[in-house]
């Protein structure tokens, strides 16, 4: 999971570093006064990080595509001569019957949780942008979820949303409804993580989008309630449209965190019953660590593809803002 | 001058950094066995999946005292269960594995596959004494890899207040119709029936198997009619209300505390449970689990393996053998018994001294002399993924994605294309 992450991050360290290493060719001028000292001087004070990314972000990743493209038994990984498959395990994950259960959960999870996280995150960053008495402690309060360790968390919801004895279901049977199994039906367990992970992911829109706020000129503001726009208008005239990077790069963070949630799923439900909240993450997971058989090549071709996913949106993000700075 | 003087320090600190990088990826790599002592004499390294039994505890000082008879000294290190067996692989893949680990049962064939094991034979050990069926976890191929040092199992620990408040007898279940028949009086009396673990992990595997060869299912046939009588059960009792729903997600753990709430007649659960259940709020006993048509029904062993890793030195396995036979001893079973609150000692002449000691541990005893491997019968590393399969079709049968039937034609299927 720290691998999508990772890929993000060396793909975007990686430009700049790169662009750091080499720097503008020297002009002659400076050629006989010795450029050669202040080229490996440069490469000296680049070496550091070069080094850092090589060993934490190229190799891992490197070494990751190797797995998915061998055979790496218990017994190969130990005596280190796997078979090459070339795209074997690929073909293997595609034809899978859980490929498409795992692609559509990942889908539901991910697109539910990013569009419900980012309008209660932004309904909550405008009604915090008024400044009231008691708002920056309420604030506070809403970052709870983000301080919390995530296995504190995750179990908590487990035993709210729990059939028998779970806060839910009394609520729901205290107003005369029926016992909802959250976590135990095929119907709602997916639904039931979902929520977890949205509650989750809140506070981490909320802050972005609030600071975004922060930079929108309060004269905007002004001038359109003298222009007679009510709070409605103001909104989606102004904060909306000025709020767009802002919008657009949280939307992007969350869809890379979201993609690669593992831990939330696999303390509520461990991708049950049966299958039905195996998203991509958890089925990599499940391959590598979850059974007493570890079956990394499998697992490391699920982790790519989820690497393609995050790069094609990152990608898709790079070209938006593209458009946006030419225009 | 003076600038080349500059842009050197910074090439040579760049430099610096970089070997600094590299030097603590080659300590990691090195750190882990560091075994390369002395053949006869000097330190033999020692792991096992105990953490809570500290340095000075009766544990640690019983494997210094092996040590002492042997005349070397034991290095101990204890690790989480499933670290454990990635630590093996690792130290395995890296040529430094330790000279003894006590691994979980159903680990010892994974590690035995992948070569890093040596057998009984090469080490000069007599496993006659020990029992066949509690021996067959290590077995692969016709080759012994380990001695059991104790085994676990499932029986049924049942609440007597809640079974006398129902006017149930628990000697008179003996097949699936009298527990069923028990369950039901006991929701009748307005409690619930019986609680146990249906999680999506081994777990849930491990809980399934007493009613899957309690029915005479194989698991070379996921889908056999025995394999769908014995889900079917499972599924009756959820839909009749005679278990929670919460079964589907509940660990073996989780499955205990509801036991302890008081609220249930019965828990399928372990030996380790013994102590906790003398402990509790009202009177536990414990029965056997019973199979379809009666008689007991053979529930999967538990417990850890001593095993010793293939080291470059040959010279060192007679130390190593001294050290195995030293905790394999009737008395060292069982010392190692008491110490791990009821480990059932795999010997005819361990069992009897433990049932000297402790009389009432005679359904333990003689449940776990009706258990059986998980990797028995040459399925050896084939189960995990058969078990995969299982705790699934278990996993799609009780929460309704399908029918049992289905679930394991379903399990079978995939079972059959994973294993190729």
């Amino acid at each position: 999971m720290t691998t999508t992450l990772a890929a993000a991050t060396a793909r975007r360290d990686g430009t700049a570093g790169a662009g750091g290493s080499t720097p503008p060719a020297p002009a002659p001028r400076s050629r006989r006064r010795g450029p050669r000292g202040s080229q490996w001087a440069a490469i000296g004070f680049a070496a550091p990080l070069l080094a850092y990314l090589a060993f934490f972000y190229a190799f891992p990743l490197w070494r990751n595509i190797e797995l998915s493209v061998h055979d790496y038994t218990i017994r190969a990984f130990v005596q280190g001569e796997a078979d090459f498959v070339g795209l074997q395990n690929y073909a293997q994950i595609f034809g899978s019957p859980l490929f498409g259960q795992a692609l559509a959960n990942t889908a539901f999870f991910t697109l539910v949780s990013i569009a419900v996280q980012f309008s209660i995150g932004l309904a909550l960053a405008v009604f915090f942008r008024g400044a009231f008495r008691l708002s920056g402690f309420l604030r506070a309060l809403f970052l709870v979820p983000w301080l919390l360790p995530l296995i504190v968390s995750a179990s908590t919801w487990a035993w709210m949303l729990n059939s028998e004895n779970g806060i839910v279901n009394s609520l729901i049977r205290a107003f005369g409804g029926t016992q909802i199994n959250w976590l135990t039906s095929p119907e709602t367990a997916l639904l039931a993580v979902t929520i977890a992970n949205i509650w989750l992911g809140i506070p981490f829109n909320l802050v972005i989008l609030y600071s975004g706020l922060q930079n929108i000129p309060e004269e905007v503001y002004e001038a359109a309630s003298l222009d007679g726009a009510g709070p409605w208008r103001q909104f989606w005239s102004i904060t909306f449209p000025l709020l767009r990077p802002v919008s657009a790069i949280t939307l992007l963070l969350g869809l890379v965190y979201t993609l690669k949630v593992v831990d939330v799923i696999w303390i509520m439900t461990t991708g049950g019953p049966g299958t039905t909240t195996t998203t991509l993450a958890i089925w990599s997971y499940r391959e590598a660590f979850g059974t007493g058989q570890p079956d990394f090549s499998p697992a490391a071709a699920v982790g790519n593809l989820l690497i393609v996913i995050a790069l094609v949106f990152g990608l898709l993000y790079l070209q938006l803002q593209r458009r946006q700075e030419n225009r | 001058m003076k600038r080349i003087h500059q842009s050197a320090i910074a090439v040579a600190a760049g430099i610096a950094a970089v070997g600094l990088l590299a030097s603590c990826a080659g300590a990691g790599a090195g750190s882990g066995g560091g075994n390369e002592g002395d053949a006869a004499s000097g330190a033999y390294t020692w792991w096992d999946p105990y953490p809570q039994h500290e340095e000075g505890s009766d544990w640690a000082n019983r494997v210094e005292a092996c040590g002492d008879e042997a005349g070397v000294t034991i290095e101990r290190t204890a690790y989480d269960t499933t670290a454990l067996t990635n630590q093996a692989l690792l130290a395995g893949q890296e040529g430094n594995s330790p000279d003894v680990i006590l691994l979980d049962n159903p680990a010892v064939s994974t590690l035995a596959d992948a070569g890093i094991v040596s057998t009984v034979d090469e080490l000069g050990l007599d496993v006659s004494g020990i029992d066949a069926n509690l021996l067959a976890a290590g077995e692969v191929d016709g080759e012994t890899y380990g001695v059991p040092i104790g085994a676990n199992t499932l029986a049924l620990y049942y609440n007597q207040d809640v079974l006398d408040a129902a006017g149930v007898d628990p000697t008179s279940i003996t097949d699936w119709a009298s527990l069923t028949a028990a369950l039901e009086a006991i929701t009748a009396s307005g409690s619930q029936g019986i609680t146990f673990s249906g999680i999506g992990t081994e777990e849930g595997s491990f809980q399934f198997l007493p009613w899957f060869w309690g029915a005479g299912a194989e698991l070379t046939e996921l889908d056999s009619p025995e394999a769908v009588a014995a889900l079917e059960l499972w599924k009756g009792w959820l839909d009749d209300g005679l278990a929670p729903n919460t079964v589907i997600n509940n660990s073996q753990n989780t499955a205990w505390e509801e036991f302890l709430t008081g609220g249930f007649g019965f828990v399928e659960n372990g030996t380790w449970q013994v102590n906790a259940a003398a402990e509790a709020d009202f009177p536990a006993g414990v029965i056997e689990i019973p199979a379809e048509d009666g008689g007991v029904a053979p529930a999967p062993t538990g417990g850890e393996f001593i095993i010793a890793p293939v080291q470059s030195d040959e010279g060192r396995y007679d130390v190593t053998r001294q050290i195995i036979e030293c905790m394999t001893t009737p008395e060292g079973f069982v010392e190692t018994a008491n110490t791990f609150a009821y480990y059932v000692p795999p010997t005819a002449e361990g069992q009897e001294a433990l049932l000297e000691e402790h009389a009432d541990l005679d359904t333990w005893v003689s449940a776990v002399q009706a258990a059986k491997g998980r990797t028995s019968d040459n399925l050896g590393t084939d189960y995990p993924i058969i078990s995969e399969q299982l705790w699934t079709a278990v996993q799609n049968g009780l929460s309704g994605v399908s029918t049992p039937q289905a679930a394991l034609e379903e399990a079978q299927a995939n079972a059959e294309a994973d294993l190729g």
